[in-house]
């Protein structure tokens, strides 16, 4: 179930504030079914803080933001996204397959559906890739094998809309290849939608399209060949540097002319 | 922001109740296991109150009188002590492991949550309850005229009032180190207050006044009545009423604390 649009999630003037600070001010975006989206921008810039808006656990979220056809937050939602925090949140004094067996009865509670959850577990500790660690308590396991468990937490019950939260930060290079292939096969078998943010900008190569991010505003929205080509850079990276650029000229010269011409709505235009 | 009751369409068509206790179910069976991996806790929870009314026997060696007045009163504030630690604990680390926010992304109810709690913890306060009252009664010579089993059931509801207690509790804290002083701030001043020490009546009228509004004097006046009675007294009832009242009441308010929407 989309949106009239058929987009998975579109965003009006999603602003929020934390603390006394305005984190995300005004963003316009789409996230488009079936694809990977990659949100992506320096530490600090505001990328856990819209995806803890897009799955509803953000406090002072205003301007439209909907999901799946619903708002954000919505009851019915909770059982159709995914979502992987930052930090890896698993019971550390549980083994991989005691959690999994836990948050599975919570998505698909019952006696009856015990096969249905024997299942999905099986399924997503293969997708992680963590059949050797099964019975391993996740406290005893390393950083990045704890993460692959928060990861198959989400996968449980196949959402149609995954939140990945810098889920490749701190991997080996094999790891993250092998975590990228899984959220592909996952977009083209099962037509799941996936955001994933990151603050390493070669990963931006391997998603469909991106979302730049950078102080609490969006400065691009593109696949990643346009936005090279736009730029006229060989790299993600280097666009996104020259966007950078672009911007602070932008707001250089807009500061200069309100200081001129001290009109209110000058520094709204970008 | 809605809540769990606004869900539309989308979710399962058979009402709430069944996938509701099937959740606290899970839950508390979650909690358990994770207490299984960590049996030194759990000892800790079953035996020290065990030792600490051995140890009180042959402290008042000389005086059975008085061991049955001050035993009766800690067979009502072990549990509420033990379960309010204990809760306090487990659920700020649910908080800060992000598994409290993971949670509550997902289609688990508040109530589910702490219904899952209160039951896991319950259910330890029962076998710490039954080895405590039943190691005084039997081993240490504790006399009581009233029923065991109403001992107990004070029991279970003061445990209940600490697991709410320390729910509460947890919300207000940042740190373990945060949670566990606020054992002397909330316990202390009703342990004091109680009637343990001397009878409430004798009490400076201002202090009588603020243990009148203790819950903890309530579970210590359960446990005399059972103590000094043989059948259920009217008092009796409502103590136990007052006591599990305060407990439901707290824990609504621990609910309050469990936001889905946080800064
Ligand atoms: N709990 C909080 N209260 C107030 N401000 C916060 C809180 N958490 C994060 N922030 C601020 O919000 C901004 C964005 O944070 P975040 O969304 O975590 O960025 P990112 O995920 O891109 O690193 C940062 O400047 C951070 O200081
Ligand atoms: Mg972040």
């Amino acid at each position: 179930m989309m949106n009239s649009s058929g987009a998975a999630v579109v965003a009006r003037g999603l602003t929020v504030v934390r603390g006394d600070r305005t984190v995300l001010s005004g963003l316009d975006f789409t996230v488009w079914p079936g694809r990977i989206t990659g949100l992506l921008g320096p530490s600090g810039c505001g990328k856990s803080t819209l995806m803890r808006a897009l799955v509803g656990t953000q406090a002072r979220v205003t301007g439209t933001l909907e999901v799946l056809g619903r708002p954000a937050g919505d009851a019915s939602l909770r059982s159709r996204i995914g979502y992987v925090t930052q930090a890896p949140s698993v019971y550390d004094d549980l083994t991989v397959r005691q959690n999994l067996d836990y948050f599975a009865s919570v998505l698909l509670p019952g006696r009856r559906r015990a096969e249905i959850r024997r299942q999905h577990i099986t399924r997503v500790i293969e997708d992680v890739d963590l059949a050797s660690h099964a019975d391993a308590l996740a406290g005893r396991l390393s950083g990045g094998q704890r993460s692959r468990v928060s990861l198959a937490v989400a996968l449980l019950g196949t959402p149609e809309l995954l939140v990945l939260d810098e889920p490749t930060v701190g991997l080996d290079p094999v790891l993250r290849r092998d975590l990228w292939n899984l959220f592909h096969r996952l977009a083209d078998e099962r037509g799941t939608t996936i955001l994933v943010s990151s603050h390493v900008m070669d990963e931006a190569e391997r998603c469909h399209r991106l979302l730049l991010m950078r102080e609490g505003e969006l400065l691009a929205e593109d696949t990643p060949d346009a936005l090279r080509a736009r730029t006229r850079s060989e790299t993600v990276e280097q666009a996104f540097l020259h966007l950078v650029d672009q911007a602070d000229a932008a707001a250089r010269n807009s500061s200069r002319d309100a200081a001129a011409d001290p009109d209110p709505f000058q520094e709204n235009h970008r | 922001m809605t809540t769990t009751h606004a869900a539309p369409a989308a979710v399962s068509p058979r009402p709430g109740l069944a996938p509701s206790a099937a959740r606290t179910l899970a839950t508390a069976a979650r909690v358990l296991r994770q207490l299984r991996h960590d049996p030194r806790s759990i000892a800790l929870m079953l035996l020290v109150p065990c030792l600490m009314l051995f140890l009180l026997r042959y402290v008042f060696d000389g005086s059975p009188r008085t061991f049955d007045s001050i035993g009766a009163s800690l067979l009502g504030i072990f549990p509420l002590i033990t379960m309010f630690l204990v809760t306090s604990i487990a659920t700020l680390r649910e908080r800060t492991s992000g598994t409290l926010e993971r949670l509550l992304a997902m289609p688990l109810g508040k109530g589910d949550l702490i219904a899952g709690y209160a039951l896991a913890f319950g259910l330890i306060a029962i076998i710490q309850s039954l080895l405590a009252t039943g190691l005084s009664l039997w081993a240490l010579g504790l006399d009581i005229v009233g029923s065991p089993w109403l001992l107990l059931l004070v029991a279970l509801l003061d445990a209940l009032l600490g697991t709410a207690l320390g729910l509460f509790v947890s919300a207000f804290a940042a740190s373990e180190f945060q949670a566990v002083q606020f054992m002397p701030a909330v316990i202390f001043p009703q342990l004091l207050l109680c009637g343990l020490f001397t009878a409430r009546a004798n009490m400076q009228p201002v202090l009588e006044g603020i243990s009148n509004v203790l819950p903890m004097s309530y579970a210590v006046d359960a446990m005399t009545e059972v103590l000094r009675h043989p059948d259920a007294t009217g008092d009796f009832l409502r103590d136990v009423l007052v006591v599990a009242g305060c407990a439901v009441l707290v824990l609504a308010l621990g609910a309050a604390t469990l936001r889905r929407r946080t800064a």
